[in-house]
């Protein structure tokens, strides 16, 4: 790249002045490039000072050992919430992680090559990016509407649907990473394919798999829109059947960020400042696990 | 020494101590892993069907009426999706035009211009802007962003282009709250751009560098690397990587509720408030009763529909990339 222009002058060809335009534009681009680039960094920074400015004066030991409050009542809160969005949060993953690793596992071992296979990957990733509302719909026209009533099951439910798409693309990813020797060596000691995988393939593969369960847990932790039509949301500590609304940190947090009521504010700052700096930590924790295990 | 003793040992004495796998886990694990495959295209299977049913009562009395009508009035129960599909593609749209610039250029940066030891933390600060929770750019824009747009943009914008022909219908704003369909798209910009910068990236990575070499050698400026190399190589898998922003940006739902101001009719401005198809789901769903939830579904279906087609003609041209 040093290579690029040589800085000889050579004052009598026509091409000086046309040199200089392009290495105008070039330098222009790279201003361009690099300011877009620091931009989008200065916003994250900017999102995270503002959640550190707001929400620190809201955490308090209150915080996590009071309810919510009702409305205009003073003080509360977050405990219900948090401990709700933790047993949500980890239903979805309890629901996915199986269906995931082995569907993963079906795609990379069984399946590989076969038309079947290459739809389902297909399907698995417009699933990936599908919009996370219409997951909480359907779950609504499935589990709520049927059984009259929001519940922590449908809640869960819905997380763990989009969990799945999530472990089945790094499971499979992790285990194509998997030299073919291995499993044969796994092969000629007379192992059956069932066997091979889950303790040969599955070992090697094991550290990325984890990661790939560690980011679908980063990206259900902070949704909102299917919480709204499953779980919903209340001011009291959940029934330990899930039956009826669970009380979670994201429907809390939008349902107080714009009430009239200032505790219920601060609590949501809280709130945010809490939910925002568990799924950065997953998400670093998860890409260490990547980064030590290559 | 005494691992010689047991070699010799071992035919005659321990063949049975080995564990010897029965057949039937292996068909079991076999079939349990199919099935779960085959559980991937029963959901999506399950999500169309659903949509379709829950809202087949609200297509069945309006007909095609629910696509063009604009009119939401839960009193009479009359209800047009018009105003959110609008609103849907305009955010998309805004967000495009912001997003994709930033996202290309964030994309060059990470490949061709950062020093090689800054490039690991800038990449991963794009990521995080990923991971960060919908709720909370709804809560950054709600908070801080509206209000800095009402006063430093908002105001002075309306004030100059009032009275003017196109540009005074498009950019006057009625109620200069700050909240509306050009503030929605301005977020969403950020919340799509670390999704088109890292597949971009990756397309450009995996470019072979010897193409990049010979035009080095010949002469040409990182610029012209860029513009004339790598861009038409990895030309189709961007535009992939920009329908899967759009994509994300159509079904967005916690941010877009917060700032868009959640009005049912139709405004020409970008500055007045509007809503869109998931803001007004995520709006109204919880209150809603008998035609006016089939309504709500039957805006959800069409909301998977379109973002279903611009999904699948994302993935078809990003299909070589790894991640996602």
């Amino acid at each position: 790249m040093t290579m690029t222009t040589t800085p000889r002058e050579l004052p009598h060809t026509p091409w000086g002045r046309v040199r200089q335009s392009r290495r105008t534009a070039d330098r222009l681009m790279k201003i361009i490039a690099t300011a877009f680039t620091f931009c989008a960094i200065f916003v994250l920074f900017w999102i995270l000072g503002m959640l550190l400015v707001k929400g620190i004066g809201g955490l308090s030991l209150a915080t996590f050992t009071a309810v919510t409050p009702g409305p205009g009542t003073e003080g509360g809160g977050l405990a219900n919430a948090i401990v709700g969005s933790f047993v949500l949060t980890f239903l979805g993953i309890a629901i996915a992680t199986p269906i995931g690793v082995l569907a993963g596992t079906w795609l990379a071992e069984y399946g590989k090559g076969s038309q079947l296979a290459n739809l389902i990957r297909f399907i698995n990733d417009i699933l990936l990016s599908a919009p996370s509302i219409l997951i909480g719909l359907f779950v609504y026209v499935i589990l709520v509407e049927p059984f009259r009533g929001y519940s922590g099951w449908a809640g869960g439910v819905a997380l763990g649907i989009i969990a799945i798409p999530v472990i089945v693309r790094t499971t499979e990813d992790m285990l194509n990473l998997v030299p073919g020797p291995l499993r044969e060596a796994g092969a000629a000691l007379g192992a059956p394919p069932s066997v091979v995988i889950t303790s040969v393939t599955w070992r090697a593969a094991k550290a990325g798999m984890v990661t790939g369960i560690l980011l679908a847990l980063a990206r259900i932790a902070g949704e909102t829109a299917p919480l709204l039509f499953t779980a919903l949301n209340n001011n009291f500590w959940f029934s330990p059947s899930l039956a009826g609304g669970v009380s979670n940190l994201p429907v809390t947090i939008y349902q107080f960020a714009s009430a009239p009521y200032e505790n219920w504010q601060q609590l949501a700052w809280a709130g945010s400042l809490i939910i925002t700096i568990s799924i950065l930590l997953l998400s670093i924790i998860a890409r260490r696990i990547v980064a030590g295990g290559k | 020494m005494t691992a010689a003793t047991d070699m010799t040992s071992i035919p005659g004495a321990r063949p049975v101590a080995r564990k010897t796998p029965k057949a039937g886990f292996d068909l079991f694990f076999r079939n349990a892993s199919f099935g779960a495959a085959l559980l991937v295209l029963v959901l999506l299977a399950g999500i169309m069907i659903s949509m379709i049913i829950g809202g087949w009562p609200a297509f069945r009395e309006f007909g095609l009426g629910f696509i063009t009508s604009s009119v939401w009035d839960t009193q009479n129960e009359q209800y047009g999706a018009w105003p959110a599909i609008v609103g849907t593609l305009s955010t998309a749209l805004i967000a495009l035009v912001i997003g994709v610039p930033l996202s290309l250029g964030i994309a060059v940066y990470l490949t061709q211009l950062a020093p090689a030891w800054f490039k690991k933390p800038v990449a991963t600060a794009i990521e995080l802007l990923a991971a960060v929770p919908s709720i909370i750019y709804g809560m950054w824009g709600l908070f801080v962003f509206v209000p800095l747009f009402a006063a430093n943009v908002q105001i002075p914008v309306s004030n100059i282009v009032e009275g003017m022909p196109i540009l005074g219908t498009i950019l006057y704003s009625r109620s200069p709250s700050g909240l509306g369909i050009f503030t929605a798209g301005f977020i969403l910009a950020f919340m799509i751009v670390p999704f088109i910068a890292s597949i971009t990236r990756d397309m450009l990575e995996q470019i072979p560098s010897v193409l990049r070499e010979s035009a080095y050698g010949i002469g040409a400026t990182t610029w012209e690397v860029v513009r004339h190399v790598l861009v038409p190589q990895a030309g189709v898998s961007i535009i992939g990587a920009i329908m899967l922003g759009l994509g994300r940006a159509l079904g967005e739902t916690m941010a877009v509720t917060f700032v868009v101001g959640n009005a049912n009719r139709l405004s020409a401005s970008i500055l007045d408030p509007g809503s869109t198809i998931a803001s007004r789901i995520a709006n109204e769903f919880n209150e809603a009763m008998g035609l006016q939830l089939n309504a709500l579904i039957a805006l959800g279906c069409i909301l998977f529909f379109v973002t279903f087609v611009v999904l699948v003609i994302a993935r078809l041209l990003v299909a070589r990339v790894k991640r996602y």
